[in-house]
């Protein structure tokens, strides 16, 4: 059942390279952008809370547009980034890292922030009185102790970011070894006659990556939890 | 070493206006819940920052708001145990007693890790978790590890409040170790009277947001008006008193003291060691002549100096035994047989297990 054609394996090797980058770059601002949502009291969080989460509920087309505008090569910010740093996206697997990102963005901080809210912030307090520093708090008691929450965060972003396809294809397209994910190839696939049977393996890898996700990710969540109980 | 606090602070309707000074080893906070207890404490680590107000320890100003200085608390350097442990749960009981060792200026002579941890009994603790351990335990590793970071003082917020009159007990001794061993001085909230009178020796009274009294514990313990508050919940008199002789077929202990010599239930103490008791005053009946074939081992011969009114009707008799104030509780009918008024000589009775 499993004899992959090549073109096959490198669609399912690119979009594991694209969610793993999508999600461990935009881990460390989702942690950021969750603790100011969490924490933070100033004017225009509701903006900003808002802005997190437009992604969830825009059509994925429309993300891909705005991204296209935006981070195209004549773009302002693509324009940018390609001229000063030598960075591309359009049309490059970066570009379908950064839509995975995107999409998967609110999903990683809905995660991580209803972990802060749920965390006992007078242990921060008693780390305090003990000399550590507020930055040494938030990394040895207020991170460990939303370590739970990180992790489903960054399942759901994996797992947002494989699954990708609207925004993917209106921003990088569909070019086979450069930007055809799973998705894409799945639907390139469907698009040709006799293409049901190859659909059909690629439909079952994504079933077992996401099961073998989501069952890591419960057996991973309950150890941590036990900790920190 | 001397601790100065001067606080004026508002939050919400409660206005808070307090301030003193103390040298003692252990200072204890006194008051009825709402008094302003924690918020002076908080205060004092750094937790809540007051409208006015200056928190020096010796010469070292921790805050001063008239000169805009405000330390934060990770560099104010004391210790905090709170009312509920607060422990890390992601650490094991060693990390958790190491914790602010980690912060602790390099070089400095950090306390003795394997002598706190006996100091406390938790020994046979260390690898396990905090979710794991019983409340007495929690606030064991919660107070050791306070004492590890070696504050410049050590605040507790309750300490006992959180446990049953048994693990009360069994953490007491542990406290006063603390005082006695450990070289640093202690601030100590509470609302419990038998507690203050274990530890103190310096008294804060607070309520309503103000200091009602302050001073040496048995001398603001004898003011009939702190009496007065203190009575809300049980009036007494603390006694010290140092073991003179056992009487083990007679079952008694002699203790000596300002009063003389009284007869107590046996007590596993040396001679020469000094306890201090907590005399109930529903626990001391007054006579006008001393008595005569009575069961009762102690009769003392006193001076009435007050009448204290109590909430319930009844009467506070403040007493003077060679200098030692006792309180008496009697009804307004005894108050009339007795003629009872200041100045007059009576003998007060007290039986041997009312000084258990």
């Amino acid at each position: 059942m499993l004899d992959l054609t090549p073109e096959e394996l490198t669609a399912i090797g690119l979009s594991l390279k694209v969610a793993f980058w999508a999600v461990a770059v935009s881990l460390p601002f989702g942690i950021l952008t969750a603790y100011v949502l969490s924490r933070g009291r100033f004017p225009g969080i509701a903006i900003l809370d808002a802005l997190v989460y437009l992604p969830l509920t825009l059509p994925p087309v429309v993300t891909g547009f705005i991204l296209l505008v935006l981070f195209g090569r004549r773009g302002p910010i693509g324009g940018f980034l390609a001229e000063h740093f030598g960075i591309v996206f359009a049309f490059r697997w970066t570009g379908a890292a950064l839509a995975g990102a995107i999409m998967g963005f609110p999903l990683l901080v809905r995660a991580i922030r209803l972990s802060l809210d749920g965390i006992d912030r007078r242990l921060e307090a008693a780390a305090g009185t003990l000399g550590a520093s507020p930055v040494w708090v938030f990394l040895t008691v207020t991170l460990p102790m939303v370590l739970p929450g990180v992790l489903a965060g960054v399942i759901m972003a994996f797992a947002r970011a494989m699954g990708e396809f609207g925004a993917t294809i209106t921003f990088v397209s569909n070019i086979p070894g450069e930007t055809q994910t799973l998705p894409t190839a799945i639907y390139t696939l469907t698009q040709v006659p006799g293409g049901d049977a190859a659909a059909f393996r690629l439909v079952g890898i994504s079933v077992a990556i996401s099961m073998g996700a989501l069952i890591a990710s419960e057996y991973l969540a309950r150890r941590l939890g036990r900790r920190v109980e | 070493m001397s601790l100065s606090v001067a606080i004026e602070h508002r939050a919400g309707g409660f206005r808070l206006a307090a301030s003193f000074t103390t040298k003692g080893r252990v200072t204890s906070l006194f008051g009825p819940s709402g008094s302003g207890k924690t918020t002076v404490i908080d205060v004092i680590a750094g937790l809540t920052r007051p409208l006015k107000g200056r928190v020096a320890i010796g010469d070292l100003v921790l805050l001063d708001t008239d000169k805009g200085i405000c330390l934060p608390p990770w560099r104010r350097r004391i210790g905090y145990v709170f009312q509920e442990g607060r422990l890390f749960p992601h650490l094991s009981v060693r990390q958790n007693l190491l914790y602010g060792r980690f912060f602790a200026p390099k070089g400095e002579d950090l306390a003795d890790f394997a002598a706190v941890v006996e100091m406390l009994g938790i020994g046979h603790l260390l690898k396990r978790r905090p979710r794991l351990l019983s409340g007495g335990e929690k606030q064991r590793v919660a107070i050791g590890r306070a004492l590890l970071a070696n504050p410049r003082l050590l605040l507790m917020d309750e300490p006992l409040s959180a446990l049953d009159e048994a693990r009360r007990q069994e953490i007491l001794p542990f406290l006063a170790r603390i005082r006695d061993e450990a070289k640093v001085p202690i601030v100590h909230v509470s609302h419990d009277l038998s507690e203050v009178i274990a530890l103190a020796d310096h008294l804060v009274v607070l309520d309503g947001g103000r200091v009602a009294a302050e001073g040496p514990l048995a001398a603001v313990m004898a003011r009939p008006d702190v009496a007065a508050l203190a009575h809300r919940q049980d009036a007494g008199a603390v006694i010290e008193l140092t073991v003179a002789r056992h009487d083990a077929a007679a079952g008694i202990t002699l203790l000596e003291g300002a009063i003389g010599q009284v007869a107590a239930p046996l007590r596993p103490l040396p001679i020469g060691a000094r306890c201090r008791i907590w005399l109930h005053a529903r626990d001391v009946i007054l006579a006008r002549e001393a008595p005569v074939g009575l069961s009762a081992r102690n009769i003392l011969p006193v001076t009435v100096r007050g009448l204290v009114p109590h909430v319930d009707g009844s009467e506070d008799i403040l007493l003077d035994c060679r200098g030692q104030a006792l309180f008496a509780r009697v009804t307004p009918a005894a108050v009339a047989d007795l003629g009872l008024a200041p100045g007059q000589a009576i003998f007060a009775i007290i039986k041997s297990v009312a000084l258990a």
